[in-house]
């Protein structure tokens, strides 16, 4: 699994304010690279960068082995980039589009004519080919975009939010299509959609201010979730004081939250001691006791949750 | 095909997709053909050239010409596209050149098309056909002149209205810079050698001295110059400001 994208210590500076504050990470060959972060957190600017649209105020990138500032056109062969808003010729139409960025990155004839179908069939365009790209919709015109940055099926993949504005079954099918692509390149895509990086990406890592707060892969981002690992229950009847006293007897169980009631149901979060997996004595407990159990299941944390609490803007300090 | 040839092409079909191309191209024939014959006393003249023709040639370009230039960079701006091109496997030079030759190209189509003023004087006598010859080509590379300086201004912003007026107003002054009216204004206090540095710079100077059918290569020389200086400075501020 060879490192294919290199980024040292990248920042941005636009005048005062500081896009993107010295950014460091790789990401190899199989990976697909997930940035999450609020508005203004300097996904698109380091995007930029990567590309070689901006030119970084200090640091570095590198493709494949490439310096973007010392090689660009070696490094810029072998990426494939959606810049945000998906931005396209107007007058042109998809077909006309997609000859011309082929020809760009030297693509012509019969193996430029094969790519173009092949490609306009993965991201579903072939309805609109023939049409003005000013009157398409705004996913088609996103999925130009990305058949765009895929044409010469390019070793890196640059996508800044790839699926935003697609209906929910063209979701579908751009996750799955970047899932297919994703063994043989590096990906990196930004996303404001948590589940997204469930769905596709190997690693997250959130951006705030310009900074990486956090890295690693979406499980261990759950696992940062103060909800991770505790187990719902929700019992139907009973007195709520008496069931909460019972559960907090329990071996390994630190701490029972209400989380409220529903006519007869009555819903506990049961907080587990550090690393202790308690499903099962919370079960054990609700068949001694002979609670009517609704509903019993492990809540392995929201990336929301771990999302907000990593950068609302209270807590970005500590 | 290279890059400049596929970005030429790409521009130069997108002149032809929008209702630009036959606008510029009905109103370049119309203004050409009315000064001509109205202002230019054509028949009266009772003489077989082309050069009341020619003589409005600098003001239809200062006009017209930034009408088909503002857009160069300002609307690739302005719609995020920049990105896009910028992000391929191109050097910025070539991206300049491209669109450059592009508009080059299309404004002598324009011109070409204006063939039948020459096919008349020939029909109604018997021009020297070697200065208008000359006299086209001296067209064609003010064209480009007053195209580059369009680019340049177009670079400088996402607004298209601003780059029309910016190009118009340093094409009058490259105009200008060659009236004995202008120059005399500073004959009395600036020393000669500045004097003949701002004449130097005309257009009217090199465009007429062409269009008298001499192609002396100094003329040629100063258009291909002036091209290269502002096509140098529109990549210049396009890589300092492609970012806005
Ligand atoms: N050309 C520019 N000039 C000045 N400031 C800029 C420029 N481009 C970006 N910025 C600033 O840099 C910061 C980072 O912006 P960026 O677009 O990278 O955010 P983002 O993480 O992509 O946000 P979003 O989720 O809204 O897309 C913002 O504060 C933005 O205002
Ligand atoms: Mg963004």
């Amino acid at each position: 699994m060879g490192t294919m994208v290199e980024i040292t210590d990248l920042r941005k500076d636009f005048g005062s304010i500081v896009a993107v504050d010295g950014v460091t990470f790789s990401v190899g060959q199989g990976e697909v690279l997930g940035f999450l972060g609020p508005n203004g957190a300097g996904k698109s600017t380091t995007m930029k960068m990567i590309t070689g649209f901006l030119t970084p105020t200090s640091g570095s990138a590198k493709i494949c082995g490439h310096d973007i500032l010392e090689h660009p056109l070696e490094a810029k062969k072998r990426i494939g980039y959606l810049p945000e808003g998906a931005p396209a010729y107007q007058d042109m139409t998809p077909a006309a589009y997609l000859t011309f960025i082929g020809e760009m990155r030297g693509l012509g004839g019969q193996d430029l004519q094969k790519r173009v179908a092949d490609t306009v069939e993965k991201v579903n365009l072939q309805s609109v080919l023939g049409q003005p790209i000013e009157t398409l919709s705004k996913g088609f015109k996103r999925r130009l975009g990305l058949a765009q940055a895929i044409l010469h099926d390019p070793e890196v993949l640059i996508l800044d939010e790839p699926t935003d504005g697609l209906d929910p079954n063209q979701k579908h099918e751009v996750r799955t299509l970047i899932r297919t692509m994703a063994p043989e390149k590096a990906i990196i895509l930004s996303t404001h959609i948590l589940e997204e990086v469930q769905a596709v990406c190997t690693r997250a890592m959130i951006i705030a201010n310009g900074k990486v707060v956090t890295d690693g892969t979406p499980a261990d981002l759950e696992g940062q979730s103060p909800n991770h690992n505790t187990v719902v229950l929700t019992v139907r009847g009973g007195d709520v004081y008496a069931i909460q006293a019972q559960l907090v007897k329990i071996d390994g169980v630190s701490k029972v939250e209400e989380l409220g009631q529903d006519g007869e149901l009555r819903q506990f979060r049961v907080f587990p001691d550090q690393g202790r997996w308690i499903i099962a004595d919370v079960g054990q407990c609700a068949r001694e006791q002979q609670w009517e159990v609704a509903e019993l299941h492990v809540d392995r944390g929201q990336l929301d949750e771990v999302f907000r609490s990593l950068t609302a803007p209270k807590q970005a300090l500590t | 095909m290279g890059r400049i040839q596929v970005i030429l092409k790409r521009e130069l079909a997108g002149y032809f997709a929008t209702p630009i191309a036959g606008v510029f191209i009905v109103i370049f024939l119309l203004l050409s053909g009315a000064f001509t014959f109205y202002l230019g006393n054509f028949f009266v003249r009772g003489q077989a050239d082309l050069i009341p023709f020619f003589d409005f040639h600098p003001w239809l370009y200062l006009v017209l010409i930034p009408a088909i230039a503002m857009r160069l960079w300002a609307e690739e701006r302005k719609e995020g596209t920049i990105e896009m091109l910028l992000t391929l496997p191109v050097t910025i030079w070539e991206v300049v050149a491209g669109k450059f030759l592009a508009a080059w190209v299309f404004t002598g189509i324009a011109l070409a098309l204006t063939f039948p003023m020459w096919i008349t004087v020939n029909i109604l006598g018997n021009p020297d056909n070697g200065v208008i010859a000359a006299s086209y080509i001296g067209s064609l590379l003010m064209a480009g002149g007053f195209l580059a300086i369009g680019s340049c201004m177009s670079a400088l912003t996402k607004n298209q209205v601003i780059a029309f007026i910016l190009s118009v107003v340093v094409g009058l002054g490259f105009i200008l810079s060659g009236f004995p009216m202008i120059l005399n204004l500073f004959s009395g206090w600036t020393p000669h050698f500045i004097l003949d540095t701002v004449s130097s710079f005309s257009f009217l100077t090199h465009f007429h001295s062409i269009s008298k059918g001499v192609l002396d290569l100094r003329d040629i020389f100063f258009f291909l110059t002036l091209i290269a200086f502002w096509l140098f400075a529109t990549a210049t501020i396009i890589d300092m400001k492609k970012a806005e």
